[in-house]
């Protein structure tokens, strides 16, 4: 959960989240009260940080718990009505609407098509003009969201921002008129390295005898995409869509470039949930959205398992 | 130095795979004793039971006066050889064959003294800074028998200790184990598929298949008298010849073929019974004429050995289908037939034995032969 | 194949403009990723420095600002206490958890490492921010440096102990078993063989957890209170946000000192191991 786009691939490609037989059942002689030991720790922690609180969030989300009032003293069931009063508030499917462009533009289209079209210009060269752009799009995504945020407020600052002295439009809102463009190309320029890297994997895949088989048959570099690249790495695409989706999903650094604002017009989600619930102090309401992103999570985390499954066991 | 002994040893794996079948075995003291047999027969298992790194599910193993059964492996003073050696990469070699007496307390001074000392012993002099990683495999096994060496156990243990290195260094590597086995003669036992190597390094054999012990005995016994078809089948470097055979008054036929009773088979058996006739291909003589007590055939395949060739024949039987077996003869350099002649294969009087059922036809209990018999 | 004359110069042409147009979209990422880049190189020597990147007029003395703010340089210590106690725990317990999922039968236990996968995956702070901080409060972990760090390793730990039994189930248990035979015990094991051979994994582990931790700004955000616990993540929101005029001196100089020790680290870890993918920093 400690992760914004920015997790290193845990999750990824070869990260054979298979366990294979083990080399010997307690080689070292642990035994399985040791071994209980050595795990307790771990389980504890994770127990009590990610099990507990993904249950409450079920649970508080059929209250009526709120910060501070009456509700705080003694919370009651409030049972479906959090959920139902969430989809029918205007400002939650709002928000839900944003969250999905968001998602689809910045992930589906900016990071995962910057960064096949990056690895794809890059794939076969070597030396310093690889590794300078690489260099770059790394340095974007290992940097901490807040000094990112405040790159991207400072580029693109109204009066005195690089852009519009380089475009010349002095006086362009950006951040105003265009809120979620704004965050939209801000998470493409932060998150565009790990789909960049996994693609740059992926086409290593790629034979280079099937291109050149392709190239003498007269192939286009659009037709060698199609009929050579894409069914090669179509398992990678897919891998990479889903956790990109998942991450930027739950991407919290936009609140720190406009909040939400203007007027909640960038509010997604995580913004939304932090306003409602830790801000205006109504936790169950809150808890109630929180439900409904866990599900989200939940459908495409779980999608992902079953691929990662199905590739395996055609491995 | 102790003896190792055996009893009822069993071991069930999770799941109900019966890994070592009430086994009962005896270990001499200095012996230098070999687990053969085909993977998957336990071998392994028992040599791996022997260091407690198997619990054993039933029976007993005692070294020497101790009962080791439930003790863990620390506290049976063996010293284990690991089929890739299982050297530390990340110690020195000097650090590797020092890591027993670390564990046994031993001061650095002391323990690094001991270590230089055993490496002398084996060679390993110049290599004692350098890593695993950056030795040859014959010296990399030096550096794992030095490891076992250095805590001076009461048993060595070897697991398939030839099979990583390759074939030009496995016969030097041979040799030097067997030489060192003599001059520690420290009981040893190990385990290996490679009959050749069972026979060359061992005093005794204990040839193994599905958990159970088939037969036990030094490497003459067991290459001459193999107490079954299995032991048959497995030792030797070309299989034994086994043809359907019945027994006719003090003769007994293969096909048309009559060939003389042998010594140990007489009065163990019944006119008219149907028999197993074994001999080694190197007990049998090639003749191109015809000669008497002989089977004859057609030469198929004759294959270049070196100094000697292998020769096949086609020869009539009246125990498969077809009516023919193959025999297979080793035949002197210079003396090779060539495919389509017709010979005769006699057999070497005392060479060839009958097995009834799978097992040996033989008169009276032999020392070592069948493995119940034992103890 | 034969390539008619005609056909020749078409395909040069086509060639050509293939590599422009390759060279040219390269120029446009570079400028792209470049551009936000070149304010955070240049703003903290200049010394006037605006919101707009510019040639600077060298100097150093915006450095001293730095020590001029209270919390500036007291959160980059918080944000180090922070990635270093959860690096130190997440590498510590999971590699315990890690060597006995992969030397001892658990019943159950690669459905127990899928399922917390998948949760740890899930239950994101954003998605549990509420509960998260209830937990906190309820166990009296607001405002406390401790409960950050016990939140995050909770949220790393999963992905950490599978990292590390992949390490440990391509190690060889003859290692183990030959000490074990030398009468070695479990924790010596641990110590002399263990450890040793996956060091690389506990490395990988604990660079990816700083890296993790350093950049986490809703955690903190959520849980500390006061400046003076604040890690470097939440004083550089607050510098930008709270207060009137910025001091871009102050903001510029502490971003660039903020941001260097992760690029540092990856610089490291690029050069050491190559930072390739799978798994960026994995062997």
């Amino acid at each position: 959960m400690a992760q914004a786009t920015s997790p290193p691939d845990e999750l990824v490609e070869g990260a054979r989240p298979v366990t294979g037989a083990s080399p010997a059942p307690d080689a070292a002689g642990l035994g399985r009260a040791r071994a209980t030991g050595f795990l307790v720790p771990a389980m504890v922690l994770i127990l009590v940080f990610l099990v507990v609180p993904a249950v409450w969030t079920i649970w508080l989300g059929l209250t009526n718990y709120r910060l501070t009032g009456l509700a705080a003293a003694s919370p009651e069931i409030v049972g479906l009505d959090n959920f139902t009063d969430a989809l029918g508030d205007e400002r939650f499917r709002t928000s839900l609407l944003l969250t999905l462009e968001f998602v689809l533009g910045s992930a589906v289209i900016g990071q995962a098509g910057l960064g096949f079209a990056i690895a794809f210009a890059l794939r076969d060269r070597r030396g310093p003009l690889r590794r300078v752009v690489e260099g770059l799009v790394l340095l974007s995504w290992i940097l901490p969201s807040s000094v990112v945020a405040f790159l991207w407020i400072a580029l693109l600052d109204r009066d005195a921002g690089t852009l519009n002295a380089l475009l010349g439009i002095p006086g362009m809102a950006w951040l105003l008129d265009y809120p979620m463009l704004s965050i939209i190309i801000f998470n493409t320029w932060r998150g565009t390295a790990f789909s960049m890297m996994l693609y740059a994997a992926a086409l290593e895949n790629v034979p280079r005898s099937h291109l050149e088989t392709a190239r003498l048959a007269g192939a286009s570099t659009w037709q060698q995409l199609r009929d050579v690249v894409f069914p090669r790495i179509r398992g990678h695409v897919l891998t990479n869509l889903l956790l990109i989706s998942l991450w930027t999903f739950n991407d919290f650094a936009p609140f720190l470039i406009t909040a939400g604002g203007p007027e909640q017009r960038s509010e997604i989600l995580p913004v939304y949930v932090y306003k409602v619930a830790l801000s205006g102090g109504e936790l169950g309401f809150g808890a109630a959205i929180s439900f409904v992103m866990l599900l989200i999570n939940l459908v495409i985390a779980l999608v992902y398992l079953r691929l990662l499954g199905r590739r395996k066991e055609s491995a | 130095m102790s003896a190792i002994t055996m009893r009822e040893l069993t071991k069930v794996y999770p799941g109900g795979v019966r890994a070592l079948d009430a086994l009962d075995l005896d270990i001499v003291d200095g012996e230098f004793f070999a687990l053969l047999g085909p993977s998957g027969c336990g071998k392994t298992t028992l040599l791996r039971t022997i260091a407690g790194l198997e619990v054993a599910s039933g029976g007993s193993v005692h070294i020497g006066e101790r009962n080791v059964t439930n003790l863990p492996p620390g506290k049976r003073d063996v010293a284990m050889v690991f089929q890739d050696y299982a050297l530390f990469p990340h110690m020195t070699v000097q650090d590797n064959i020092a890591y027993p007496l670390r564990i046994k307390k031993v001061d650095r001074r002391e323990r690094t003294g001991k270590a230089a000392e055993t490496a002398d012993e084996l060679g390993l002099s110049a290599l004692l800074q350098r890593r695993p990683g950056q030795l040859s495999g014959g010296q990399q096994q030096r550096v794992a028998l030095a490891r076992a060496m250095a805590c001076h156990p009461q048993v060595f243990l070897l697991d398939e200790p030839l099979s990583n290195l390759d074939a030009r260094l496995r016969l030097e590597a041979r040799t030097f184990l067997k030489r060192l086995q003599r001059e520690l003669g420290v009981t040893t036992v190990f385990v290996t598929h490679d009959q050749a190597e069972a026979l060359a390094l061992a005093d005794r054999i204990a040839v193994m298949e599905g958990g159970r012990i088939r037969q036990v005995g030094t490497p003459t016994e067991v290459f001459r008298r193999p107490a079954n078809t299995f032991v048959a089948g497995f030792i030797g470097s070309t299989p034994m010849n086994l043809v359907g055979t019945r027994v006719r008054g003090d003769e007994l036929a293969v096909g048309a073929a009559r060939l003389p009773l042998p010594d140990d088979a007489r009065g163990q058996v019944t006119d008219g019974e149907r028999l197993v006739y074994a001999v080694r291909p190197e007990y049998l003589d090639y003749s191109p004429t015809q000669v008497a007590g002989a089977l004859s055939g057609q030469v198929v395949v004759v294959e270049n050995l070196g100094s000697v060739s292998l020769v096949s024949l086609d020869v009539p039987t009246d125990d498969t289908d077809g009516g023919a077996s193959s025999v297979q003869v080793v035949v002197a350099e210079g003396r090779e037939p060539d495919p389509g002649d017709t010979g005769w294969v006699v057999p070497r009087p005392g060479r060839s034995l009958l097995y009834r059922d799978g097992d040996l036809v033989t008169a009276g209990a032999e020392a070592g032969v069948p493995a119940a018999a034992q103890g | 194949m034969t390539v008619t004359t005609a056909e020749r110069p078409t395909i040069a042409v086509r060639h050509l403009l293939a590599r422009i147009g390759r060279y040219t979209f390269l120029c446009l990422v570079l400028a792209f990723f470049a551009l936000p880049l070149l304010w955070l190189a240049t703003a903290p020597f200049d010394d006037t420095p605006t919101v707009t990147a510019s040639l600077p007029r060298f100097t150093l003395d915006n450095f001293r600002a730095l020590l001029d703010n209270p919390y500036a340089l007291r959160s980059l210590l918080n944000s180090v206490y922070l990635a270093a106690g959860t690096a130190a725990l997440v590498v510590t317990f999971a590699a315990l958890a890690a060597y006995a999922l992969s030397r001892v039968r658990v019943p159950g236990r690669d459905a127990l490492l899928y399922g917390l996968l998948l949760l740890s995956s899930i239950v994101t702070g954003t998605a549990t921010m509420v509960p998260l901080f209830e937990l906190a409060f309820r166990l009296n972990l607001i405002d406390s440096r401790l409960g950050v760090i016990l939140i995050l390793s909770g949220g790393l730990l999963p992905a950490a102990i599978f990292i590390l039994k992949d390490f440990m189930d391509s190690t060889p248990a003859s290692y183990e078993e030959s000490a074990r035979v030398f009468g070695a015990s479990p924790l010596q094991i641990m110590r002399h063989i263990v450890v040793p051979l996956v060091r690389p994994g506990l490395a990988t582990v604990g660079v990816w957890a700083v890296a993790n931790v350093w950049g986490n700004f809703l955690v903190p955000f959520l849980l500390l209170r006061g400046p003076d616990k604040a890690p470097a993540a939440v004083i550089m929101y607050t510098l930008y946000t709270e207060g009137g005029q910025a001091d871009l001196r102050l903001l510029s100089t502490f971003s660039l000192l903020y941001s260097l020790p992760v690029a540092l680290m990856f610089v490291f870890v690029s050069s050491r191991y190559g930072f390739r993918f799978h798994g960026g920093i994995k062997r």
